[in-house]
């Protein structure tokens, strides 16, 4: 999400599907678009039909090359070369769209001469701190004008803390020519960033990129969109928010952002891993974006939260507002401004809790009491021997799913069990499993991959004791406020004054099971006045005095008035279809849709209008809803004393940035500017830099989670991992369905017929894959769609496996995160699951002994 | 007027996701392959390997790459009965247990059937299976029943890329040929309608392929079962109108009593 | 064009009276009309609910079929209304059926005593209790009112881990749950 939201201001995708039947030209990078998204891919084969080129970049020939106009090999871990050197190609033969890198990026901003980029300190930004492995980012701020504040006195506290965190006015030098503007920075930045470079660390051959490179500034400007689709081809690295960063840049160069058929389109795995962001079951997050206050920033008083994170200039000024309405929807009337609204009751994150620290903590005794409820840890969890380690360990847990998954059973099958290496009576972990009810048995709202919620409802009771997840918390708060009723402890305030009672279910609903009412909890979400409890419609209607609340500012709208549920809104039509759920935010579908206007608000060309200023009615009209300050005209002068949008113009189209602009330059934990590094486990060294590795990426110093590093002889093949379009995940939700469980029905390992040749493997054979962390044993899929490539006058040999097995279900397997190794990005700690390396050799794991 | 519809098989758009097979699974009732038969088969993506009384829909993985990967593709086409004007199937059955229906579709109808086996020969596609527990022959009924109530059949529902077309053989293959037509202008020179009127009268569902027909293996002239073959059967059909039909009934039963307990297993993995 | 759904509907409904008389290669096939009319169809017929996709998140609509007599599920298959899929679906969602109707699935509380070799089925209740004293307990026990001289009101020993799979509904009260537990080890599968 930081991938998206550093460029332009929000983690969402930036346009639906259903618009990339409008693009010029698509490159799927990081994603393999027709197995994993078979339904969103229908309109990428409309676009093909309709003449668009379909590049598909990926170090596996895939059913998304097949489909694609032009398939690109490269090796995994290298898309911030590739996309790099499309940036060096842009700029050096001047494709970039001017007019709209001048006026709606950050280009032109100078930035102070305390920056060093990584061209000047082999591979290192200014500011690192080896020790603390971070950077300190204000050596990379710009060059800014005196501060300015309005005349008038502050009124509400939200104005109050914009005075009192305004910053000036970035200078800027519009010609861009100025040596320390971002743009000028951002060309040495990736000057070495070449076609050659590309053959060299990619494997990718030169022509194969120049197509890439022609097709894109072919297919971008005034009268023609491209777009770019990734998945987690681009996440699962360590530096994987920077890939998305990369293109985050090119497609702001080339002018593709907010624009119909041009864009970013995140495609999200999960059905509600939007919505589990937005509403974050995440240690980092409020809902809404807000942060969850940690001890290692200025939070200690709800004002100093607030200062710390308001932004004074663009739209999250607003920030008071949203967490004072969270805290309102959570304590009732029990927050007040006399208690700073219940602020101190939250909990304070004391470090970074991300998954694997929470499952080092687990495995270090801290962690006692273990909810897992829809996920798989011990066979979808990165080193997943550690995470059945760290489970061990517990006092107690509790499993929720609709089969008895892998993390439900660890303790009488898992490996280590089966081979009597870890006995039963030895784990001490008490166990709780609950079987849950499935999507079809409860109502309630996903959020999909272009952030629109959409509504379901009950078809049928749970049968016997499954119960939805919703049903379980429920009950579990009514219970856990029983037994904390008479507690008379300040620390336990938060149970007792939590607003909990109006989800009671309707026992008259019809149904034998009854679920807790999920309309009164999307109305919470939603927001309502405290007064009289009538619902919002806009989050434009949210205060900081108290007198609103709301769970989600971003979902403000989806419930207007009690009577009207627009996540269940269906009435669709054949472009955008206002009508057909809700897009947060504000049903805008496409965002940033100001861009797709000129500085004066007229469509940058009749083929592409999207949103445009209609003089006549003096307001934003268009395809969709416009994504800008509804009657805010395009000649409208930003106000260096402003705050807020005022501090915009009226041609200042990212409007959550403080400076209204595409962050071109923006600060990151591992710098302002993408960078490549190589993997952690990598065949080669890195060719750029004599920095190898993400400086900032966090290793786990525990138990049998060892680094290959560079060119480790023992583990010489390059490995990726993937999903089939037949599996979903570690596979608790398939692996049990026979329908599907045919179709895929075994673990295999791909691998070219060159290196097979040479390991004399053949389809059908098993093979086991050894890396430090662990085996899995697979068959053979020998096939060309995997091929060779060469760095310099290295061949590297890839293989691929995909992810989706276990020891439990109807379709058995080794889960191949026996050998994935525990690391992390530094912006979000994810792992690097597409890109290490392993061995591989002929035979089943037990042959050996 | 009989309506005669069918469906159009576009192979250029076909992602080869198998939701047409799973969703026929669905609508009909069909389980999973008999377990022994569940196995990694290493066909590319292909792990059911042919159509068979538990697959009416199969889709086939065809990957061509030369050594240096400079001509690469991987075909997809999504199988299934055709629903051919010259039904083979229905010439040979014994019974009559194969019809034609008002949709100018190919049905078996299963209380008729004897599972004889005749009709699985008689099909120059390898179409249909005689299933183990069920007794008679089993192949796609174009969703009979659902064209019956208005729907267009699963398999043609589900396809995220509509590259199964549902609709009227006529306006279908016009839409086959612009789309031919079209792909010819993108550069696709082998594309070509398999399924016109030289193939066994024409095939209702009838497919748009990207190369030969024997890239797919699917047969370049299929023919009809030989007259004399023909004769045989007529022949045989009379001898079990007098002698035989009630023994080949009773075998029929007897051998689903036998599977019974397979039958009920069956039920448990659906 | 082909037919959509909705045109052909209006169709069939005249069509069903119209009939094929084949002939062909020799063998005389007589009309069917009532043969056709005698089968039995299986038209899943009942009520009908709009739904969503559960896997992916690409977010296609769909349509569930219960049966009104049971309650049960006996078909799921894509919303042609929806303009994100148009009624199709991929093999994961056509599946989705089995995810409902499916013998494999847990329809019993299992609770495992520590060190235990076996599962034990346990009533709903009883074990919701447990659950609650055990969560009440572990925080009683470790709850942390200040570190380092910073008022945290934090749990370190509860974790909780999913919700990518789940409506918004529950992450929402879920998070609002464990967040005023003091819990701030709370993770999903985004970063997965």
């Amino acid at each position: 999400m930081p991938g998206l939201g550093t460029s332009f201001g929000r983690g969402g995708a930036t346009q639906t599907p259903r618009d990339m039947a409008e693009s010029d030209c698509i490159v799927i990078m990081g994603s393999n678009f027709a197995e994993n998204h078979p339904v969103g891919f229908r309109w990428v084969l409309r676009a093909r039909d309709k003449g668009a080129r379909v590049i598909h970049i990926d170090p596996r020939f895939t059913r998304t090359s097949a489909m694609a106009t032009d398939y690109v090999p490269m090796r995994s871990g290298t898309d911030i070369v590739f996309l790099g050197a499309l940036i060096h190609y842009v700029l050096t033969n001047e494709k970039y769209f001017k007019e709209y890198v001048v006026n709606y990026t950050n280009a032109p901003f100078i930035v102070k001469d305390t920056f060093k980029d990584t061209e000047d300190l082999e591979g290192l930004f200014s500011g690192f701190d080896a020790n603390k492995k971070s950077y300190d980012q204000s050596l990379w701020d710009f060059e800014r004008e005196e501060v300015k504040l309005p005349d008038a006195e502050p009124k509400t506290l939200s104005d109050k803390i914009a005075y009192a965190t305004k910053k000036g006015r970035p200078k800027t030098d519009p010609t861009l020519q100025h040596p320390r503007s971002v743009f000028q920075i951002l060309k040495r930045h990736f000057s070495r960033y070449t076609p050659e470079m590309v053959e060299e660390v990619c494997g990718t051959p030169k022509d194969k990129f120049l197509m890439v490179a022609d097709a894109l500034a072919k297919n971008s400007g005034r009268e023609r969109t491209s777009s770019f689709a990734y998945a987690m081809g681009w996440t699962q690295h360590t530096v994987g928010v920077q890939m998305i960063r990369t293109a985050g840049i090119l497609q702001s160069l080339l002018g593709n952002m907010g624009r119909p058929g041009g864009g970013i389109m995140a495609l999200r795995g999960h059905a509600n891993v939007q919505g589990a962001t937005d509403l974050p079951t995440l240690w980092d997050t409020l809902p809404g974006y807000l942060q969850m206050p940690i001890i290692l920033r200025k939070h200690d008083t709800l004002t100093d939260y607030l200062k710390t994170e308001s932004k004074p200039t663009g739209w999250w000024v607003n920030t008071p507002k949203y967490m004072i309405s969270l805290l309102k929807a959570w304590y009732g009337d029990a927050a007040t401004d006399k208690n700073d609204f219940g602020y101190d009751y939250l909990p304070k994150r004391i470090k970074n809790h991300s998954h694997y620290n929470m499952f080092k903590d687990m495995y270090e005794g801290k962690v006692k009491g273990f909810f897992c409820m829809g996920q798989n840890p011990a066979a979808g969890g990165q080193n997943a021997t550690f995470h059945r380690k760290a489970m061990a360990k517990l006092d107690w847990m509790v499993v929720r799913d609709p089969f008895q998954t892998e993390t439900a059973t660890f303790w009488k099958e898992a490996p280590e069990v089966v081979s009597g290496e870890v006995k039963p009576e030895d784990i001490k972990t008490e166990i709780f499993f609950f079987p849950s009810a499935v999507f079809a048995e409860t109502d309630g709202s996903f959020t999909n991959t272009n952030r629109m919620l959409q509504w379901k409802e009950k078809a049928a009771d749970p049968p016997g004791e499954c119960r939805s997840d919703t049903h379980f918390t429920y009950e579990l708060g009514v219970l856990l406020k029983k037994l904390y009723k008479d507690s008379t402890l300040d620390r336990d305030w938060p149970i007792k004054n939590l607003t909990w009672e109006h989800y009671a279910p309707n026992p008259n609903d019809g149904w034998k099971v009854h679920e807790p009412n999920s309309h009164a909890i999307l109305k919470e979400i939603n927001g309502y006045t405290v007064k009289d409890k009538k619902n919002l419609a806009s989050f434009l209607e949210l205060k900081d005095d108290g007198s609103t609340a709301a769970g989600a500012w971003i979902y403000t709208g989806v419930m207007p008035d009690e009577h009207t549920n627009k996540a269940a809104a269906r009435k669709g039509d054949d472009y955008l279809s206002l009508g057909w759920g809700f897009c947060w935010p504000a049903n805008r579908h496409i965002m940033y849709n100001r861009a797709s206007a000129d500085l004066q608000g007229r469509p940058w060309s009749e083929r592409k209008k999207l949103v445009w200023w209609d003089e006549t009615q003096k307001k934003w009209v268009g395809k969709d809803v416009p994504d800008f300050a509804a009657a805010k005209a395009p000649t409208a002068k930003a106000k260096d004393e402003g705050i807020g949008l005022d501090f915009h113009s009226g041609s200042d189209p990212f409007i959550m940035h403080p400076d209204g602009r595409v962050q071109i330059f923006g600060a990151l934990a591992d710098g302002p500017l993408p960078t490549h590094y190589e993997p952690v486990d990598t065949p080669i060294k890195n060719m750029l830099y004599k920095q190898q590795h993400n400086p900032a990426a966090i290793y786990f110093n525990i138990d049998k989670n060892k680094i290959h590093g560079i060119g480790n002889d023992k583990y010489p093949y390059v490995m990726t991992t993937y999903r089939l379009t037949e599996h979903h995940l570690s596979g608790p939700m398939t692996r049990w369905l026979p329908w599907l469980a045919e179709l895929q029905p075994e673990l295999f390992l791909e691998i070219s017929p060159e290196l097979a040749g040479e390991l004399k493997i053949k389809t059908g054979d098993w093979v086991t894959v050894e890396t430090e962390r662990g085996k899995a044993e697979a068959r053979a899929l020998v096939t060309r769609r995997l091929q060779p490539l060469k760095h310099g006058g290295k061949i590297i040999h890839e293989v691929g496996m995909p992810i989706h097995w276990g020891y439990a279900g109807i379709a058995k397997g080794s889960s191949i995160n026996e050998l994935t190794l525990m690391v992390g990005d530094p912006n979000v700690t994810i792992h690097e699951s597409k890109a290490f390396t392993v061995n591989v050799r002929k035979g089943r794991i037990r042959q050996e002994v | 007027m009989a309506e005669r519809v069918g469906m159009l098989i576009d192979t250029s758009t076909c992602i080869g996701c198998k939701a047409c097979g799973v969703a026929c699974k669905e609508w009909n009732e069909l389980p999973m392959a008999p377990e022994d038969k569940v196995e990694f088969k290493g066909l590319s993506y292909d792990n059911q390997g042919h159509l068979s009384d538990t697959n009416w829909r199969h889709v086939k993985f065809i990957e061509q790459f030369n050594e240096d990967r400079s001509d690469s593709r991987w075909l997809f086409l999504s199988d299934s009965c055709k629903h051919c004007q010259q039904a083979g199937c229905m010439e040979v059955c014994p019974t009559n247990a194969i019809i034609r229906t008002e949709f100018d579709t190919v049905f078996i109808d299963h209380d008729t059937c004897i599972g004889c086996r005749y009709c699985v020969t008689g099909c120059p596609f390898g179409v249909i299976q005689v299933s183990d527990i069920k007794g008679t022959a089993q192949k796609c009924t174009l969703c009979y029943d659902r064209l019956q109530v208005g729907e267009q059949p699963a398999c043609a529902q589900a396809c995220p890329t509509d590259c199964i077309e549902f609709g009227e053989v006529d306006s279908l293959m016009k839409l086959a040929e612009g789309r031919e037509k079209l792909l010819k202008s993108q550069g696709y020179d082998n594309v070509r309608i398999y399924g016109k009127s030289d193939i066994l009268g024409g095939l209702n569902v009838f497919y748009l392929l990207l190369d030969k027909p024997d890239v797919y293996g699917l047969p370049e002239n299929p023919q009809l079962p030989q007259k004399n073959m023909m004769k045989s059967y007529t022949f045989s059909i009379a001898g079990m109108v007098a002698t035989g039909v009630l023994a080949l009934l009773a075998f029929r039963s007897r051998r689903m009593s036998h599977k019974a307990d397979a039958d009920q297993d069956q039920d448990k993995a659906v | 064009m082909a037919i959509s759904r909705r045109e052909f509907l209006k169709r069939t409904g005249v069509a069903a009276a119209g009939l094929t008389v084949a002939s062909i290669g020799g063998l005389d096939v007589k009309p069917v009309q009532a043969r056709v009319n005698s089968i039995k169809l299986n038209a899943k017929k009942g009520k009908q609910y709009p739904s969503v996709c559960p896997y992916c998140a690409i977010g296609c609509g769909m349509i569930i079929t219960s049966d009104e007599q049971t309650g049960k599920v006996i078909n799921i298959e894509g919303n042609p209304d929806s303009p994100v899929n148009l009624g199709s679906l991929c093999p994961k969602g056509a599946a989705a059926f089995q995810l409902v109707e499916n013998p494999h699935r847990q329809t019993k509380v299992m609770y495992r005593a520590p060190g235990a070799k076996e599962w034990q089925a346990k009533p709903l209740d009883w074990a919701m209790e447990q659950v609650a004293k055990r969560v009440k307990e572990t925080r009683d026990k470790y709850f942390v009112e200040t570190y380092e001289g910073k008022k945290v009101n934090m749990n370190p020993a509860i974790a909780s881990l999913g919700g990518a799979t789940m409506e918004n509904e529950w992450n929402y009260i879920w998070l609002k749950l464990m967040r005023n537990l003091g819990v701030v080890n709370l993770e999903n599968q985004a970063r997965i």
